[in-house]
């Protein structure tokens, strides 16, 4: 199990120790700075053995994370628990970095010394945390609180304290999409999917019994032939899910038997559920690239976005980010709608449109002048991303939830429906580049969003500077 | 309130300061002063001066200060024995607080103090804390039993804390159950052979209940504990099977993997005809690819682990190479990973996709990567031979960018493809000649060398091209040399009469001017060679080669199923079983997966055949290699890491982290073939050459050196035995081709008193071998070198050398299985190499064995009868006087003979080396040749062996 947790600076200096295994010494802590964070190449591998012991690591920002261990212990258990104390710390104070750490050193022992007993994780949910770790001291709690407290740690439904009570309940349900799209220089698709998330926010009192309903072909197919023949009639009504991931909360064996998905969301924000699915992906936005070298020292490119969804729907917040070469010391742009501006310090030239309606067209044109350099480096040419928000999903995923508020406020079987929207994009020709996209359909209860974010293959091929 | 301010203080009299606010009346100050301790305490500076200050801060109400109290007592108690005891009695009235939250916070901090006095003082509040009211308590008290048994496991087992924790494994609460599991796990894995987790159906049932109830970490732990499991039957699997793969759709990838381990091992068991088996496949994937959408750090984890499954059952994932494609953003660890699984995944059917993408990639800008592309392209052409041709085109491509290091790989890669499809894209040198000037790593000079040596008859100017290469010999690599040799000895024998000066010059350079005995015993050899028979030297040098295999860099079967066992685990990640990296006796246990019950499976997966068996004249024992590799490390690594022990290396990767290096040479492609390219294969493997050993320097050169050498090796021949207790005759205890090369053979003896190891070790690899090192892993009679092992000058290839290693039996004792089993490692400068034997017991009889007769009488009164055992040794022709004196040559010694009904009773007595007396009664027939052994001793596992021991001194 882990032997010790360890949280440096960007320098190597450390901000937390806190050993929970005899075996570990001293000197592991000075071995990871030297052999990993002052370590001269890159870092090639988030584990690293030092004799005998070995070093799982994460990074947020500035700060190390390393947990040590000299066992062999679930390496994918280990990390699950660094990110889960990055939530953790983030849930009680923010960002993380060496201000806050430093400011909140003593917080960050006593959750230390409660998640973690003896190199096993305890339970780590901030819900059930906050009830008993606080900054300020310990409150006299009375016998029942104490009870309360234990048994929610404890409990079958560790993630939620009970008698939480809102004035009106609230859900929100937010569908996000990226998609992946792989294209080669011909523009043919190589490999596309969509892997999305739905992100819950949940304001409601006692204990609410929660269902959630999505389009999934397997359900739909299951309730009937009905329904089988409208999925022919318009379209997808229906989408195929690769496989979905849940959140602690959601009865597995129940999903397993009837494919429903039934759960008692924790307090706030969090994420129901992640699901990917390949097939009949809509592609949104097509994005074609022109770029031409003229000289050493100067590129024109051309960038087209062609929208391709129903004309009556409009896409909003439109960003394209077009990636220039790390030697570039001037640019010009001239674009046909929206605003673009070169940003130096992204090396990249970003585009925003505020909205676009579907089957529409815009371009940008750049002149990006190159100062004549000897680098022998070569630029990564980076991929194009694009973020939006169009009011469906790429995936063709729509969804529907459920309440049955059991406690003081009953409100039995309220049904909030919601179209899920998002919006992917696509990338075509010569060359693969790639887009982002979220997409937001307004409306207060039900929102939905799509991100989605790479495709490899940035810049077209043979395009090669000095 | 920013508490970051307790971090700057570096005054000197800073501990002076901080006494002082400790014992400060007011609660503020002595809070703020316990802070700044702690803040002292994390960036290391030592505090525990301060000790009993802070101690006294101890008993507050403050659970925030409590809290950090402890933090100090936890870091410190251990070099202030006598002053943590302070602590006890408040431990031990938290401990009884009515606040659930106080009392399993004084549990879990005392059980961290690691002090034998406190320990004592545990126990009382941790058996009421096992039966307290609250889970939380009795989840704090679950671990806080495995934290005691690290220090101090009799007391656990006195103490009955053991039963009390198998109990909870009943109790209602999920997470009491969890972390009672992880306990009992924990505890079960230092004591490999006790029976802890007693796991049978009904609690295997309880397990899985409260897998669907318990937090994500809890099923981590059950299913960690399932995976032990071994179901009874087939349908038991199944059952178990269907209930875990719910938590395939977990969000914690740790819970997946989990599962996907305990699904894998199970699924052993199933008949691939049922329907489950196929469905349980199906079911398999999605979560797996899933797992690549995770966090980068858990995506490497993945891909590790998936490397594994898909060399164990390929079929899982054969779909799904696309999503092995490499992304722009991915960290360079996950693309090397996701490149390696890539081409376990090629095949005819989806190649040409696989060839695009490596073709891209090789284009990028980590060099690394790029390498590793144009690796793979080659190991894609060996793997599928319909392919073949596109890869060589896509390497010319390559090479046609004259990027110097795509150039090399290239190089190197085609030359495994030319050893994989001989004669048959030879068109492709032309161009490879005309990088020649580019090569400036070893390996693809030795690469490009070889290229030309074997295909010299063809290529118009080899003679000028490997002569360009002569000039700067000596500034080579001895990889580059000692190609550059064979190549021209090829070059010879294909043409003789313009080459005869080039070789001459060669064979010259390498005899005379090198100091690398490789490179000098090889020139010898061709030298000898040639001059003697020409033909013969043909035969051997331009001999057929077998053509290499297609996958080289597989894992060896046993240890691919060993990792199977550990899914998820570090193990998986570093791709070594535990004990390669594990102190102690943990991890030492073996896991293998189950046999298959049902249908006998067939030879359904070729990809994942031995690639060679090990020679039937093993020791029976299953070698557990490994299990000394602890030890073993040590030898290299000297002490853990104390400040930057090795910062200075400039392969960072290597030196610093062994392991990782390890890693490397396991994924790297095709490492052994390339290692014997160094010289055509046939003088590897023909047996009938022996180097002269490397002290015969040039004095001789040129002269035929046929006598000379031969006497030398009669040096290593037969070093008789002196008089002494039988001694068997050697055998081969490791294989050459299980050790790089290395063989050793051997056998025990003991001579007066003095026990020795005789050993043969001999070099059958091409490479010099150098810096030998023994070590025995703990065993029953504590055997262990007396002395270490010397072989004075570096073996060369071929050569051998005898060795007799003295033992004493003073090291450190483990009881083995068998009795007698021995584990050695042996290490030279190439690797470190295990192997276990089996050392016939009477090695240990001690020469003054022999038991008074009054004593002896005594003796055999006292054992009681359920300790005799008796055995039958059989088609033995001696007579009583005979057995008598051959026995007493091994220190087994007669105190009496009786004729009984016309038999000869022998009573006789010996003595092992730790003190075990074994009394024996040996019955005669003079008829009859199957004599009657009864033996008793208070040791009575002993028996067998002794039994074993009797039979091999009498029949030899």
């Amino acid at each position: 199990m882990i032997g010790g947790l360890f949280i440096y600076n960007h320098k190597g200096e450390v901000l937390i120790s806190r050993v929970y295994r005899d075996d570990i010494g001293r000197n592991a802590v000075d071995a990871f700075r030297v052999n990993v964070i002052h370590a001269r190449q890159q870092v090639r591998s988030p584990v690293t053995n030092i004799a005998r012991t070995s070093f799982f690591h994460v990074k947020r920002s500035n700060i190390w994370l390393a947990a040590v261990t000299k066992q062999n212990v679930n390496a994918a258990m280990v990390f699950e628990f660094l990110y889960k104390m990055c939530d953790v710390m983030t849930a009680y104070f923010g960002k993380i970095s060496e201000e806050n750490i430093k400011n909140n050193f003593v917080l960050i022992y006593e959750l230390l010394d409660e998640i973690l007993d003896f190199g096993y994780p305890q339970n780590s949910e901030t819900g059930a945390l906050k009830t008993f770790i606080t900054q300020q001291g310990i409150k006299s709690q009375t016998k029942e609180e104490q009870s309360q407290i234990t048994s929610q740690v404890t409990g079958q439904i560790g993630w939620r304290r009970e008698g939480i009570k809102y004035r009106r309940n609230e859900l929100f349900l937010d569908v996000l999409e990226s998609v992946n799209l792989l294209m080669s220089p011909q523009g043919q698709v190589l490999s596309a999917h969509v892997s999305g998330r739905v992100v819950m926010k949940s304001y409601l009192s006692g204990m609410p019994e929660c269902k959630f309903g999505m389009n999934d072909k397997i359900v739909i197919e299951k309730q009937g032939k009905g329904t089988a023949d409208e999925t022919g009639k318009s379209g997808k009504q229906s989408i195929a899910i690769d496989d979905c991931t849940f959140h602690q909360c959601v009865r597995l064996s129940k999903f397993d038997s009837e494919r429903s998905i039934s759960f008692i969301p924790p307090d706030g924000e969090f994420e129901l559920m992640r699901y990917r699915t390949t097939k009949d992906i809509i592609l949104p936005f097509r994005v074609i690239p022109l770029v031409r070298e003229v000289g050493r020292t100067k590129l024109e490119v051309k960038v087209v976005i062609k929208s391709n969804f129903k004309p009556s729907l409009l896409a909003q917040k439109i960003e394209v980010r077009i990636p220039t070469p790390l030697n570039t010391s001037g640019v010009q742009v001239i674009c046909m709608k929206g605003k673009a501006k070169y940003k130096a310090s992204e090396n990249a030239i970003v585009w925003k449109i505020k909205r676009m309606a579907g089957m529409k067209e815009s371009q940008i044109s750049a002149e990006i002048e190159l100062l004549p350099t000897n680098d022998k480096k070569k630029w990564a040419r980076p991929p194009i991303s694009m973020n939006f928000e169009v009011p469906f999903a790429p995936s063709g995923l729509k969804v529907q939830s459920r309440v049955d508020v059991r406690g003081t406020h009953p409100m039995p079987w309220r049904e909030e429906d919601e179209k899920g929207t998002g919006a992917a994009d696509t990338v075509s020709s010569p060359s693969g580049w790639s887009e982002s996209c979220t997409e937001k359909p307004g409306g207060d209860i039900g929102r939905c969003h799509l991100g989605r974010q790479d495709d490899r293959r940035g810049w077209p091929g043979g395009h090669e500077h000095t | 309130m920013t508490d970051s301010k307790y971090f700057t203080t570096t005054k000197k009299g800073e501990i002076f300061e901080l006494k002082a606010e400790l014992n400060s009346d007011k609660k503020e100050k002595k809070k703020e002063a316990v802070k700044k301790v702690i803040a002292s305490m994390t960036v290391g500076k030592d505090v525990s001066a301060l000790f009993p200050d802070v101690v006294n801060c101890m008993q507050t109400d403050n659970l925030e200060l409590k809290k950090l109290v402890y933090l100090y007592l936890m870091n410190y108690a251990k070099s202030q024995p006598d002053m943590a005891i302070m602590a006890v009695n408040t431990f031990v009235k938290d401990c009884e607080d009515p606040n659930p939250l106080i009392r399993a916070l004084a549990v879990r901090t005392m059980g961290c103090i690691r002090v034998d006095k406190i320990t004592e003082y545990l126990c009382e509040p941790l058996r009421k804390c096992l039966k307290d009211e609250d889970p939380y308590v009795r989840k704090t008290a679950a671990v806080c039993v495995a934290k005691l048994h690290d220090i101090n496991a009799q007391l656990v087992e006195d103490q009955g804390f053991l039963d009390t924790l198998k109990d909870l494994i009943s109790d209602s609460n999920p997470m009491v159950v969890a972390n009672a599991v992880a306990a009992l796990s924990e505890i079960a894995e230092s004591h490999p052979s006790s029976n802890l987790l007693d796991l049978n159906p009904q609690s295997i049932n309880k397990l899985l209940t409260a897998l669907n109830e318990c937090t994500e970490w809890g099923q981590i732990f059950i299913l960690d504990c399932l995976a032990n499991y071994m179901p009874k039957d087939d349908r038991e699997a199944q059952s178990i099977c269907e209930r875990v793969t719910p938590r395939l759709s977990h969000a914690n990838s740790a819970v997946v993997l989990s599962a996907v381990k305990v699904l894998m091992k199970f699924m052993e068991m199933l008949s691939k005809d049922l329907d489950y088996y196929g469905t349980l496949l199906k079911k398999l994937a999605p979560p797996l690819v899933t797992l690549l959408s995770a966090e980068p750090e858990l995506q490497y984890v993945a891909l590790r682990n998936i490397n594994l499954i898909v060399q164990k059952r390929p079929e899982i994932l054969k779909h799904e190479m696309k999503v092995f494609f490499v992304k722009y953003n991915d960290p360079i660890y996950v693309k090397l990973e996701k490149l390696d699984i890539m081409i376990r995944l090629a095949s005819q059917a989806n190649i040409a996709q696989v060839l695009a993408e490596l073709k891209e990639y090789a284009t990028e800008v980590d060099v690394d990567f790029v390498r590793k592309a144009v690796r793979a392209i080659g190991r894609c052409a060996i793997k599928v031979e319909q392919s073949a041709e596109r890869c060589v085109s896509t390497l010319l491509d390559l090479i046609q960018t004259k990027v110097n290091y795509v150039v090399q790989e290239a190089i190197v890669v085609i030359k495994d493809i030319f050893r994989k499809y001989p004669n048959k894209y030879e068109s492709v040198i032309a161009t490879l000649c005309e990088n020649l000037d580019s090569l400036d790593e070893p390996e693809a000079r030795a690469a490009m060398i070889w290229i030309v040596g074997e295909y010299a008859e063809r290529i118009d100017n080899a003679d000028e091209l490997l002569e360009s290469f002569l000039e700067g010999f000596h500034d080579e690599s001895t990889q580059v040399q000692l190609q550059l040799l064979t190549a021209i000895v090829k070059l010879f024998l294909k043409k003789p009469t313009e080459t005869q000066e080039l070789v001459q010059q060669v064979l010259s350079l390498a005899t005379q001017d090198s100091d690398n005995p490789d490179l000098r015993d090889r020139g010898y050899i061709y030298w000898r060679l040639l001059s003697t028979d020409p033909v013969a030297a043909k035969e051997v040098v331009l001999a057929e080669k077998p053509l290499i295999s297609e996958e080289t860099d597989l894992i060896e079967p046993t240890l691919l199923d060993e990792l199977i066992c550990y899914i998820g685990t570090l193990a998986s990640v570093y791709h070594k079983p535990p004990s390669a990296f594990v102190e102690g006796s943990r991890g030492v246990l073996h896991k293998g997966l189950p046999p298959r019950t049902g249908s006998i499976e067939g030879p359904e997966s070729p990809d994942t055949a031995p690639s060679g068996e090990p020679a039937a004249d093993q020791p029976s024992v299953i070698p557990t290699q490994g299990d000394l590799l602890g030890d073993l490390l040590n030898l290299d690594l000297g002490p853990p890491v104390t400040g930057p022990p090795m910062a200075t290396s400039t392969v960072p990767m290597g030196a610093v982290d062994l392991l990782g290096g390890g890693l490397d040479s396991l994924v790297r492609p095709s490492s052994r073939l390339r290692s014997d390219v160094g010289g055509s294969p046939a003088i590897g493997g023909s047996g009938s050459f022996t180097a002269a050993p490397s002290s015969t320097a040039p004095t001789n050169v040129g002269a035929p050196l046929g006598s000379g050498l031969g006497d030398l090796f009669d040096l290593t021949a037969g070093v008789g035995t002196l008089s002494g207790s039988y001694v068997a005759p050697k055998t081969v205890w490791l294989p050459a081709m299980k050790a790089k090369g290395l063989e050793i053979s051997g056998t025990f003896s003991r001579q007066v008193g003095s026990i020795s190891m005789d050993l043969v070790l001999t070099n059958k690899a091409l490479q010099v071998m150098s810096d030998f090192a023994i070590q025995f892993n703990r065993n029953s009679f504590g055997l262990a070198p007396a002395a270490p092992l010397q072989v004075h000058a570096p073996l060369a290839p071929n050569q051998s050398v005898e060795i007799s290693l003295p033992l004493n039996t003073v090291g450190s004792v483990m009881k083995m299985d068998p009795l007698n089993n021995l584990q050695v490692a042996v290490k030279n400068n190439i690797d470190v190499f295990y192997f276990s034997t089996l050392y016939p017991l009477h090695i240990l009889f001690v020469e003054d064995g022999k038991m008074e007769r009054q004593m002896f009488l005594a003796t055999w009164k006292d054992i009681p009868n359920e300790n005799e055992t008796q055995f039958q040794i059989k088609d033995c022709s001696l007579n009583a006087d005979a057995v008598s004196s051959k026995l007493q040559g091994s220190n087994i010694f007669t105190i009496a003979k009786r004729n009984v009904e016309g038999q000869d009773m022998l009573y006789q007595s010996l003595k092992l080396t730790n003190g075990i007396w074994v009394l024996a009664e040996l019955r005669i027939q003079p008829s009859n040749p199957s004599f009657m052994l009864s033996l008793k001793c208070r040791a009575p596992e002993v028996s067998q062996y002794i039994y074993q021991a009797y039979e091999t001194i009498l029949k030899n």
